[in-house]
């Protein structure tokens, strides 16, 4: 995994150079967690033991210096707690204990197997409730905190940690199986493992700072990971090439629309990244209908091309989104699509498929805040400005991110500027 | 004529019972089963594992769906049961969808804590 390389070209080089360090600390952490669980299936047991291993290193290195092989150092201190807590668990049960929990491992080995798809799809299990996959992928194979989670999903720290608690419960009380199923099983638990890592592209971090929140560099660096160790999956390649584009564009400063954008200050090697994904994906469903995440990326394909005609091809994107909401409609891939046809066909097709958008989706006009925002934006365009000024307010309403807020009173300062020019122009 | 027992209580917490009151609960449940088996009238019971651990399933729309937690749905009852002894929660998924009764009801997947050999609770391994 290229870690080191997500650090941005131009300036928060320390920052850059800081999260590829945390990158690399937690694919370790990953692959220790994956090992340790991979025999008892106990991932909760996994991580104490880890973060007691922790505790004896952040003790010794400093005084006995770090040592050759830092991992396999943790992985022996961590096993030997294990190995004390199931004599205790022994104990208390008076049960015997499956010894195979045990996974064999040569001691002199540094070279542990990486089991961290395993781990993947454990965190991902059909069994386990949906809105907490994503947040148990970020914890046993990123090794974030509750504090850090629960911000990125706007839950807090308690209620995130709870949670958490009771999904490694759920598995090691329900026997939720380790070992990844058989290959004639796989394609039905995949769908699942790839809609928890597209759920790490999704969060936003927010709320207090208590570290580093889990952004889209992790996002990207699960998805590299899931689409290298499953190798020939396109939807997984494809979810990584999409990963890749949105790693690409800045994601602090003041909102500023994707066609908007400055192709400048998009980083040229993650979107070399992603062409590189989205070729293997195609090459690997030639001959097949492309899945969603593949169109998905080549939508984010289409928006990066940008940077080398000078042009958004909004016809292309026109076609893409179709086909895209034929094969996997959401709510939001169907909004996104009308911002397309208002470029593409003009406000009043843009318009058209927002209003059958709006009957498909009951309440969407009231919740959705990106329905209310292109909604605004093609009323303007048709000309619209008593229609767009309350459709921005509605976006603004529905808006918690200040960035987008900022962006939505900006334009709707500017509408009613134009007016009331237009008006005094009349007088 | 076999009847089955269903036993229904709040679910607590060894720390929020108390060694005590769990010790006393152990104790009853222990003579219990022994009197059972003595009086030539058990067949078998189980204790389950708390909710938490529960999955439920569904095969009613044509399609496996499966769910964290447990059954809850008011309109439908508890109409019998199967104790299977299986590796792992996959392998019980796989058992339940083949149910019958999948296709007209829900299955809850509960994994058991203890059950009674010969009148004596034993642990699950």
């Amino acid at each position: 995994m290229d870690a080191e390389r997500l650090s941005h070209p131009r300036g928060r080089d320390d920052d850059g150079a800081r999260a590829a360090a945390e990158l690399a600390a937690r694919a370790s952490y990953g692959r220790l967690v994956a090992f340790l669980t991979s025999g008892s299936g106990d991932v909760l047991l996994a991580e104490d033991a880890l973060g007691h291993a922790f505790e004896q290193a952040l003790r010794r290195w400093p005084v006995d210096g770090v040592p050759d092989r830092p991992d396999a150092w943790l992985l022996s201190v961590a096993r030997n707690r294990q190995r004390d807590d199931w004599k205790s668990a022994r104990r208390r049960l008076s049960t015997p204990l499956d010894e195979a929990g045990e996974p064999a491992m040569t001691d002199h080995s540094e070279d542990f197997p990486d089991r961290r798809l395993a781990l993947l799809l454990m965190c991902a299990h059909p069994a386990i409730a949906e809105d907490i996959r994503t947040p148990l992928m970020l914890q046993a194979v990123l090794g974030f905190d509750a504090a850090q989670i629960g911000a990125a999903f706007a839950v807090p720290t308690a209620t995130m940690a709870q949670r958490l608690v009771r999904a490694k419960r759920r598995i090691r009380d329900a026997r939720i199986p380790f070992e990844p199923p058989g290959p004639e099983a796989l394609p039905d638990r995949l769908p699942p493992v790839l809609e928890a890592v597209y759920g790490c592209l999704a969060v936003r971090p927010s709320g207090p700072d208590d570290g580093p929140a889990p952004s889209l560099a992790e996002g990207l660096f699960l998805a590299e990971l899931l689409a290298s160790s499953l190798a020939t999956d396109a939807e997984a390649w494809g979810l990584a090439s999409m990963a890749a584009f949105l790693a690409s564009r800045p994601a602090t400063g003041p909102f500023v629309p994707l066609e908007e954008q400055d192709p400048q200050a998009w980083h040229p090697v993650l979107m070399r990244r992603g062409r590189e994904y989205l070729e293997r994906s195609s090459r690997l469903s030639a001959g097949g209908a492309p899945g969603r995440f593949q169109l998905e990326a080549a939508i984010q394909a289409a928006h990066a091309d940008r940077a080398r005609t000078g042009e958004t091809p909004w016809t292309d994107l026109a076609t893409l989104y179709a086909a895209l909401n034929t094969v996997a409609p959401t709510l939001g891939s169907l909004v996104a699509e009308a911002a397309v046809l208002r470029r593409a066909d003009g406000p009043h097709a843009a318009l058209r498929r927002l209003d059958a958008v709006a009957l498909q989706f009951p309440g969407a006009v009231e919740r959705f805040q990106p329905l209310a925002a292109v909604r605004a934006d093609a009323l303007e365009a048709a000309g619209d400005a008593d229609g767009a000024a309350e459709a921005w307010e509605r976006a603004l309403e529905l808006s918690a991110e200040e960035r987008v807020r900022a962006y939505l009173r900006r334009r709707l300062d500017l509408l009613r500027t134009d007016r009331l020019q237009t008006d005094e122009g009349r007088v | 004529m076999r009847y089955t027992l269903l036993l229904h209580y709040p679910e607590m917490t060894a720390e929020e019972l108390g060694e005590e009151v769990l010790d006393q609960g152990k104790a009853a449940m222990a003579g219990y089963a022994a009197t059972l088996q003595q009086a030539g009238v058990l067949l078998g019971a189980e204790v389950l594992q708390p909710s938490h651990a529960s999955t439920t399933v569904t095969t009613r729309d044509g399609k496996l769906r499966i769910q964290d937690g447990p059954f809850a749905d008011s309109r439908e009852q508890m109409g019998g049961y199967f104790v299977i002894d299986v590796a792992d929660l996959d392998a019980a998924i796989g058992w339940a969808a083949q149910a019958p009764g999948a296709q007209w009801g829900t299955v809850e997947i509960r994994p058991g804590a203890v059950h009674t050999v010969d009148g004596v609770w034993t642990p699950n391994a």
